[in-house]
């Protein structure tokens, strides 16, 4: 079986550090990595519908000098005709060298990673993990701030179903000196088992609030996250939580000057687009970064599979 | 109250009060066409109480399923009316179609040829969590 990656936690922190090593490689000379992967393919899987994340896997593949064959429409593929995933990747493994797959059912993606004969990454599972994402999240800061350790880290709006959130704690907690700011409605805040068996059991600094006010100015990084619809059962729910938190520029001003503010995307309305200019806003730079980070596990894996040689 | 001895089969002893019939249940003993007792609250010097199992027929039992429900219990192997052996029980690692995934999100929903699949966690709080979505099970 191909090594896959399913959760952040799936990598080590060396192995995230040389991810991040890698990537920060293809930025500074992307020449030379783009034929690295000339004659492989890669297959996107996407049973929900995903813009960013699948175009950045493919974005990815094409500047590695690879192919991409695609499955965008979960209706018209053949999981609309119930076929289990598993079949399914036994089947895409017969055409592609690695498979990136998005599903909305949680633990999709380790389902399909026991059957693939190749390297399967997780471009989300439900609410479950992203580890891509987090990936991005781990490069923009660090490019941002130059380290990945000492820093106060504020993460607001939606913790409970924010499955981006629980990610970067979980990537986070591996590294010095982390202070967590955690800042949401008392609805939407993280779950009991995340806070215990990561930021309990790791012994990590953490605040929670649900003060955005409060806690910005003790900010180096702020990640506001997206309240989103498709995770809840209830819309009434929805519509009263969804305004909670808004980013503007007068609250902004209550930041250092040199918070960055990060975002997994897409927002609705929690960040204000004037502040899009500001130089604190990162979130544009941070869909970027995430395309280096995945050309990075892309090669990783490839390389670990005996496909390239690197 | 008197349980005849059994000749051969299997005897699970030193199950805490209370938990054989969740026992009883979980290794689908129901479903033996054997005889099957279960003691309740019999005496116990240690604990003052416990439920006794005793099936009558020379099966297999599922240890992991002990282990889950009571890792105090004693499983005892009976031969021509004698113990010819005694199993150690533990907190199995994994539990394979023990317990269900109570995730309505879990991809074992929709896929149902997929086995339940739960790992150990947690010893010390015997918590599980499914190997799919890591939710806790509710032991």
């Amino acid at each position: 079986m191909s090594r896959s990656v399913i959760d952040i936690i799936d990598l080590t922190k060396e192995e995230i550090d040389q991810l991040i090593e890698t990537a920060e490689d293809i930025i500074a000379d992307p020449e030379k990595y783009a034929h690295i992967c000339a004659g492989k393919k890669l297959a996107t899987m996407f049973f929900e519908p995903s813009t960013r994340t699948r175009m950045s896997f493919e974005a990815a593949m094409y500047e590695l000098g690879g192919y991409v064959l695609s499955m965008t429409d979960a209706a018209t593929s053949s999981a609309a005709k119930g076929e289990s995933v598993s079949d399914t990747a036994k089947v895409i493994s017969c055409y592609a060298d690695i498979i990136a797959m998005r599903h909305p059912k949680e633990g999709a993606a380790y389902v399909a990673a026991a059957a693939a004969s190749i390297p399967v990454i997780n471009a989300g599972d439900g609410g479950h993990c992203h580890p891509t994402q987090t990936l991005a999240d781990l490069l923009t800061i660090k490019r941002e701030k130059g380290r990945l350790g000492n820093l106060t880290v504020g993460l607001c709006g939606d913790l409970k179903f924010g499955r981006t959130v629980h990610s970067l704690i979980q990537a986070l907690s591996r590294y010095e000196d982390i202070k967590l700011v955690l800042i949401s409605p008392d609805e939407l805040k993280l779950p009991e088992y995340v806070y215990s068996d990561v930021i309990v059991k790791n012994k990590m600094k953490c605040t929670q609030t649900s003060d955005l006010l409060w806690a910005l100015p003790k900010l180096d990084v702020l990640y506001m996250t997206r309240v989103q619809k498709e995770r809840f059962f209830n819309e009434e729910d929805y519509v009263r939580l969804k305004d909670s938190y808004i980013l503007t520029p007068e609250k902004l001003a209550l930041a250092k000057p040199d918070t960055s503010v990060l975002h997994p995307l897409p927002r609705v309305n929690e960040i204000s687009v004037a502040i899009d200019d500001d130089p604190r806003a990162c979130y544009f730079k941070q869909v970027k970064y995430g395309k280096y980070m995945r050309m990075a596990l892309i090669l990783k894996l490839l390389t670990e599979d005996g496909t390239i040689i690197y | 109250m008197n349980i005849d001895s059994i000749k051969n089969g299997v005897v699970i002893d030193h199950i805490t009060a209370g938990r054989g019939m969740k026992l009883y249940r979980l290794l689908d003993l129901d479903g033996l066409d054997v005889p099957v007792a279960i003691i309740k609250n019999a005496y116990s010097n240690k604990k003052g109480k416990k439920d006794i199992i005793k099936i009558d027929a020379d099966i297999t039992v599922d240890l992991d399923v002990v282990g889950f429900v009571d890792p105090g219990a004693t499983v005892n192997i009976i031969k021509d009316g004698a113990v010819i052996g005694k199993h150690k029980i533990t907190l199995p690692q994994t539990l394979k179609n023990v317990i269900k995934c109570k995730n309505p999100r879990c991809i074992t929903t929709t896929e149902q040829e997929l086995p339940h699949v739960f790992r150990l966690t947690d010893p010390e709080h015997k918590i599980y969590r499914c190997v799919y979505c890591d939710t806790k099970s509710n032991v």
